[in-house]
């Protein structure tokens, strides 16, 4: 079980350099596409990565731990990064905060036990003319109250749904 | 609110199609007359960069247009690829027949991908076109643009680590020179230009360069976009002449009862109610458009600890004055906000202010002070002796 995993993301990262170009250029958008889809970059990836691309695993490390878009750690599915920077500040993202905090019951920096969501802040996302705003992977949200939270949590679930099912097809086949 | 009417008013391609009828020095002649400078707040000229790279000699040039748009309070870009994308696009195509590169590469922040999709379709639609591709407008000039998403790295701004970031480094600034304009993308000359910058290079090549003098000051020609957040009736973004006086400014967002302002974002300074008749332009108040208005009620040094806050977070850890002196900083507003900073050590963290502006290596570093230093410039009364984080008002 554990080798037929590695055995695929080997894989899925060979097509992807074959694609993308075996050269040190393509490091970046190799680790977002590899982040996008596995939700974490491990150890086993960056090696091999590195050996595509024929430079050592701690330079893969390197890059991955300085950007916050990638890094090692392991996320949820859904990764919500709320703005903290001034003006979402003085439009009082911290109730926003709590009310995170609160809905998700984990506090900013971890992922909840069944792997949905993952709590993080976000340095200033260019919505400060519609604070608070937070972003749900792709997706942004403005002007976002204690309220709406509960809808915007809602919504993220029952697209998580869909996607489970969808999942368990493709495994079938 | 998210219309540009100087933007919305152009032809489109009307500037690319008389830039391919110009030659190379006499496009690079119209935008060194225009004195447009860099939009993305360093306030470089623009024409002298693209004529650096224009002479330089090499395989391969890039034109990169720099969308990593992180400065607090910035959010002009983000309308401008959202609205006038062709503009944009429109302008790095004048930058390639100007300097004689082929490539083209948007450097995209990461958390705007949900702006990629139509950015590519903008693309798309260029390329059928043929305002893009082998044979643009049928001339024998091949130029295309591919978008690099960032990952998230405030510091990707500053052009020497946007170009670490683009060759699969971790985004460090360079030492400078050599500059990118000699050495850049893969060692080749490539220019790296803010959005709006090369929004305006079309508009100009459009309009001529006397029409874009005539607005704006003698050293600060032309007209700036706007972002405009915090404590005012009407945020959003503006375009206004450079030269605007901060008052001014304020009357039209509806910000009049501001205590200060916070301009060039949080890298920039802040301006209080005493100096409003102070004028944003290159020569006084320079800015790449960020203003964050703060009303009567809001306590400086938290403006301050949500700033250092960014900084430790965002300094790339290079060099020593600024991954220690932010940290520094940050502690200090702590003590201030806790009553137990005392005038010595005000003074010394002052000084360190002033060390890092000098020893930074890159424009993070050397900015970043900049705020704690207006701060205490300004509002010396209020920092010292709290007995509560809210005793000023």
């Amino acid at each position: 079980m554990l080798m037929t995993e590695r055995d695929r993301v080997t894989n899925e990262i060979k097509a992807l350099t074959d694609k993308l170009g075996h050269n040190r250029t393509s490091l970046v958008p190799i680790l977002q596409d590899v982040k996008r889809k596995y939700h974490r970059i491990d150890s086993f990836a960056m090696q091999v990565i590195a050996d595509e691309l024929g430079i050592h695993p701690v330079e893969v490390h390197s890059v991955a731990s300085f950007y916050s878009f990638l890094g090692d750690h392991v996320q949820g599915k859904y990764v919500i990064r709320l703005c903290r920077t001034i003006s979402c500040d003085m439009q009082n993202k911290e109730r926003v905060a709590r009310q995170l905090e609160n809905d998700l019951d984990i506090s900013f920096g971890e992922t909840t036990k069944d792997g949905k969501f993952t709590l993080e802040w976000a340095n200033c996302m260019g919505m400060c003319d519609q604070g608070p705003a937070l972003l749900v992977n792709d997706r942004v949200f403005t002007k976002v109250t204690p309220e709406s939270v509960h809808e915007i949590l809602q919504e993220c679930r029952s697209a998580f749904g869909q996607h489970a099912a969808e999942r368990k097809e493709v495994h079938l086949v | 609110m998210n219309t540009i009417p100087t933007f919305s008013s152009m032809t489109p391609e009307a500037g690319l199609k008389k830039a391919f009828g110009m030659t190379r020095p006499d496009i690079i002649a119209q935008i060194n007359a225009s004195g447009l400078k860099g939009r993305g707040g360093a306030g470089f000229p623009t024409g002298v960069k693209w004529n650096f790279a224009a002479s330089a000699k090499a395989d391969k040039k890039y034109i990169v247009c720099n969308a990593d748009e992180g400065e607090p309070g910035t959010f002009k870009d983000r309308v401008i690829l959202q609205e006038y994308a062709d503009l944009v696009f429109e302008g790095m195509t004048i930058a390639a027949k100007a300097v004689g590169a082929k490539e083209g590469i948007l450097f995209l922040r990461g958390e705007y991908t949900y702006l990629r999709p139509h950015l590519e379709a903008v693309l798309a639609k260029r390329r059928e076109k043929k305002l893009l591709g082998k044979n643009v407008l049928s001339a024998d000039i091949e130029f295309d643009i591919r978008i690099f998403m960032g990952a998230g790295a405030y510091i990707c701004g500053e052009e020497t680590a946007l170009i670490e970031c683009l060759e699969g480094f971790r985004g460090e600034p360079r030492n400078r020179p050599p500059f990118p304009v000699n050495t850049g993308f893969l060692d080749r000359p490539s220019v790296v230009n803010n959005v709006e910058t090369l929004a305006w290079a079309a508009c100009i090549l459009q309009e001529g360069p006397e029409w874009f003098k005539s607005k704006g000051t003698e050293k600060s020609t032309g007209i700036k976009i706007f972002s405009i957040s915090g404590d005012c009736e009407r945020p959003g973004v503006y375009e206004f002449p450079l030269g605007i006086t901060v008052a001014d400014l304020l009357k039209k967002v509806g910000g009049t009862k501001a205590r200060a302002v916070q301009i060039g974002g949080a890298s920039g300074q802040c301006v209080p109610a005493s100096e409003f008749q102070r004028c944003i332009a290159f020569e006084d108040i320079p800015t790449g458009g960020s203003v964050i208005v703060f009303g009567p009620q809001r306590d400086m040094l938290d403006v301050l600890h949500n700033f250092l806050e960014f900084f430790v977070d965002e300094s790339c850890g290079q060099c020593t004055p600024c991954r220690l002196g932010n940290r520094k900083l940050l502690e200090g507003v702590e003590m201030l906000k806790a009553g137990t900073c005392s005038m010595a050590y005000l003074r010394e963290l002052c000084a360190l202010g002033e060390s890092m502006q000098l020893s930074s290596k890159c424009g993070l570093g050397q900015s970043s002070p900049c705020a704690f230093l207006s701060v205490v410039k300004h509002f010396r009364d209020e920092l010292m002796g709290r007995t509560n984080s809210l005793t000023h008002a």
